[in-house]
């Protein structure tokens, strides 16, 4: 029975590839007059023939005009509400003088890493040195950030719970999985086209690709950690009698803690390279420093950016990787005391 | 009625489980079952009867189908077939709350890698039962020291499960299962995972706990002298089949088959067999006056404590019940045959 399945499958298949053909032919204005034409002039196989050519192109414009005009406001919804959000970060962190928002990078480290000086004090150079590179990279910097921690507030609000979903089901794991390997085989600068389709050239269609890239593995992780947790742990908590909101919220999202900072870690970095790419679709930032510099055939220029966003790296990786160390280091003191 | 039934369980483990259903209960093997479809027997056809206020014991070799059994009681796990009873509720009929309620109030459960929130301290770990429930913090705290105290773990209620040994994590396990104040507490390898001291000093603890509160425990084991010790009762499961329930005396005494003899082989039953066990009854004693040397023993006293004493002498044992009158007698014929029969 499964044998006949795959061939009518097949046959499926064959049949829909031949009427593709035939449809493209039809619809094509470069076909010659008459189909015979083809078996007395058999030059067609020389070169690519101008009528083997699927009309796709044509029929994607014609979705997307339809997409904009009927669920234009939708889009016109979304673009004000991510456009609104990232402003009031943006402009908070720029009108700020810059020593505060050291410090306050700074201090978030400090409490992110349990207290540790060394991380802070690294982490506090680290974005002096943004700035330090040079004066214009600054607000670069709090451009780039500020696209970046949008998206990543996307991918959390997001990613977690599809994240927890697939931890609950197979099937839905099983349908979701082929779709997020989809989204990460796909080049990083593919997703950029749709978003600029429907919003235009600008921060929103950076932030839409950028969330689309980051956050695979943040619901891969999450998934993985929900999984991970000790069967005889969720085994006790369902003993004592604990309903399904308890249990996630009090035992398995706890103990998966660890692995969903780090999904949030790898996101944060892959947010990171996106919003640099992004810089090709005009939106402000480091990435277009890197750019210019590059126009300009100013090496100089091209490398501090570049090293700006380095800086900008490490700084993000510090912070929420050291706050996942903490929470795995709490989950399993064992290791840490045996000094 | 008794406090647990467990009625005709069958439990498979697979895709499609309730097809394999009627091979199993036409007698197939758990090997026939496994090479044919691929599906696991967890239980094959397990009755079971557990007492109020008892220690119930079930035992066998790993993959026997132990674990599967005691997380049918609170449906940890689902049968394939058969039903549950406790305390005159069908556990089966229950809906998810009222499933949830049954747990939160009538019966808990210790684990076998103890099973503790790692990111909880011992306060909250023993108070966890009690924190599902909605009870209020501070009550919380007072019921859940309560519980800390008496299983010895005092000073230790703010460190977290990792900074503590084993024997003392599995001291929280039991302290969180006895304070939701549960009539029934399942033990699954409780101690399995102890050394042999802790082990004892464990087993030593629950008892003392035992004789105060009378719950119905029903601790599993694969180790046989645990159970002898532990247990009013205790069944023997092979490879999902139960082979054997009895008293340990019984199991001893009575191997059902070879697999339930190899068990006990090894046993020392001087410390399981009690006096009035082995003894000939007095009305069926025949040379009563015969010999000179008599010595008192009480008919609750293990083989163990007097056996040097008649060994390799003509001592007549007079067994005497707590009032001082005689049961019955124990000379060397007794000992031979319950020490060497089988
Ligand atoms: N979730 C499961 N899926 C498939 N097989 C299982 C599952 N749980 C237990 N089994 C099988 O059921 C049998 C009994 O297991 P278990 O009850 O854990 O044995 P024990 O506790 O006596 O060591 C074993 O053969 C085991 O492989
Ligand atoms: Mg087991």
């Amino acid at each position: 029975m499964k044998k006949n399945k795959k061939l009518y499958v097949n046959l499926g298949l064959l049949s829909f590839f031949i009427w593709l053909l035939i449809f493209s032919y039809n619809s094509s204005k470069r076909k010659p007059e008459h189909v015979s034409e083809l078996l007395n002039d058999f030059s067609w196989l020389r070169q690519w023939p101008k009528w083997l050519d699927l009309p796709l192109m044509k029929y994607i414009n014609i979705v997307f005009k339809k997409l904009n005009e009927t669920y234009g406001w939708i889009f016109e919804a979304i673009n004000n509400f991510l456009l609104w959000q990232l402003m009031t970060l943006k402009n908070f962190l720029i009108l700020a003088p810059w020593p505060i928002v050291v410090l306050g990078v700074a201090a978030i480290a400090y409490f992110a890493s349990g207290k540790k000086v060394g991380t802070t004090v690294f982490v506090g150079f680290c974005t002096f040195f943004i700035g330090f590179l040079h004066p214009v990279f600054w607000s670069k910097a709090i451009e780039t950030t500020s696209i970046m921690l949008i998206s990543i507030f996307l991918c959390i609000t997001f990613g977690i719970p599809v994240g927890i979903l697939m931890s609950r089901s197979e099937r839905i794991r099983d349908k979701i999985l082929p779709v997020l390997d989809l989204m990460q085989t796909i080049p990083a600068f593919v997703y950029l086209i749709p978003g600029i389709m429907l919003f235009g050239l600008g921060a929103v269609p950076a932030i839409i690709a950028t969330f689309i890239y980051a956050v695979p593995p943040l619901v891969r992780l999450t998934d993985l950690g929900i999984r991970l947790v000790d069967k005889e742990v969720t085994e006790a908590a369902d003993a004592f009698g604990a309903d399904q909101k308890q249990k996630l919220f009090g035992v398995q999202l706890p103990l998966a803690l660890p692995n969903i900072m780090q999904g949030i870690n790898q996101a944060t970095m892959m947010a990171l390279a996106m919003v640099v790419i992004a810089s090709m679709i005009g939106t402000r930032g480091l990435g277009d420093e890197v750019l210019l510099g590059l126009q300009q055939l100013n090496v100089g220029r091209a490398a501090e950016a570049g090293i700006a966003i380095v800086l900008l790296a490490i700084v993000l990786d510090r912070i929420t990787q050291s706050y996942g160390e903490r929470l795995q280091a709490r989950n399993m003191p064992i290791k840490k005391e045996k000094k | 009625m008794s406090k647990i039934e467990i009625n005709n369980i069958y439990k498979i483990f697979g895709n499609e489980p309730q097809s394999v259903l009627p091979m199993v209960q036409d007698g197939a093997t758990k090997e026939e079952v496994l090479e044919k479809t691929g599906h696991t027997v967890g239980l094959d056809n397990v009755s079971i009867k557990i007492e109020e206020g008892e220690t119930f014991v079930c035992m066998g070799l790993s993959g026997s189908g132990k674990s599967t059994l005691i997380r049918h009681i609170n449906r940890l796990i689902d049968p394939t077939s058969g039903d549950i009873q406790v305390d005159g509720l069908n556990v089966m009929n229950c809906n998810p709350k009222e499933l949830i309620d049954f747990r939160r109030h009538s019966i808990s459960m210790v684990f076998q890698r103890f099973g503790l929130f790692p990111h909880k301290t011992v306060m909250q770990n023993v108070g966890y039962g009690l924190e599902v429930q909605g009870i209020k913090k501070d009550e919380i705290n007072i019921r859940a020291m309560e519980k800390i105290e008496a299983v010895g773990l005092t000073g230790f209620e703010h460190q977290y499960p990792s900074q503590l040994s084993g024997g003392m994590q599995q001291r929280v396990g039991l302290a969180r299962a006895l304070a939701t104040d549960a009539d029934i507490m399942l033990m699954d390898e409780a101690f399995s995972a102890l050394d042999p001291l802790i082990r004892s000093d464990m087993q030593k603890q629950l008892m003392d706990l035992q004789a105060k509160l009378k719950k119905t425990i029903v601790f599993i084991t694969h180790d046989l002298d645990e159970s002898l010790k532990l247990g009013d009762h205790i069944a023997i499961l092979n490879a999902g089949k139960l082979v054997q329930v009895g008293t340990p005396v019984e199991i001893i005494m009575n191997p059902a088959d070879d697999y339930v003899k190899a068990f006990v082989k090894d046993v020392n039953r001087t410390k399981v067999i009690k006096a009035k066990v082995i003894m000939t009854p007095s009305n069926q004693f025949k040379d009563k006056d015969k010999s000179n040397n008599r010595i008192k023993i009480n008919e609750e006293q293990f083989l163990e404590e007097f056996l040097s004493k008649i060994v390799c002498s003509d001592t007549t044992v007079e067994v005497v019940d707590k009032k001082g009158d005689i049961k019955g007698y124990i000379t060397n014929k007794e000992l031979e045959t319950s020490l060497i029969k089988s």
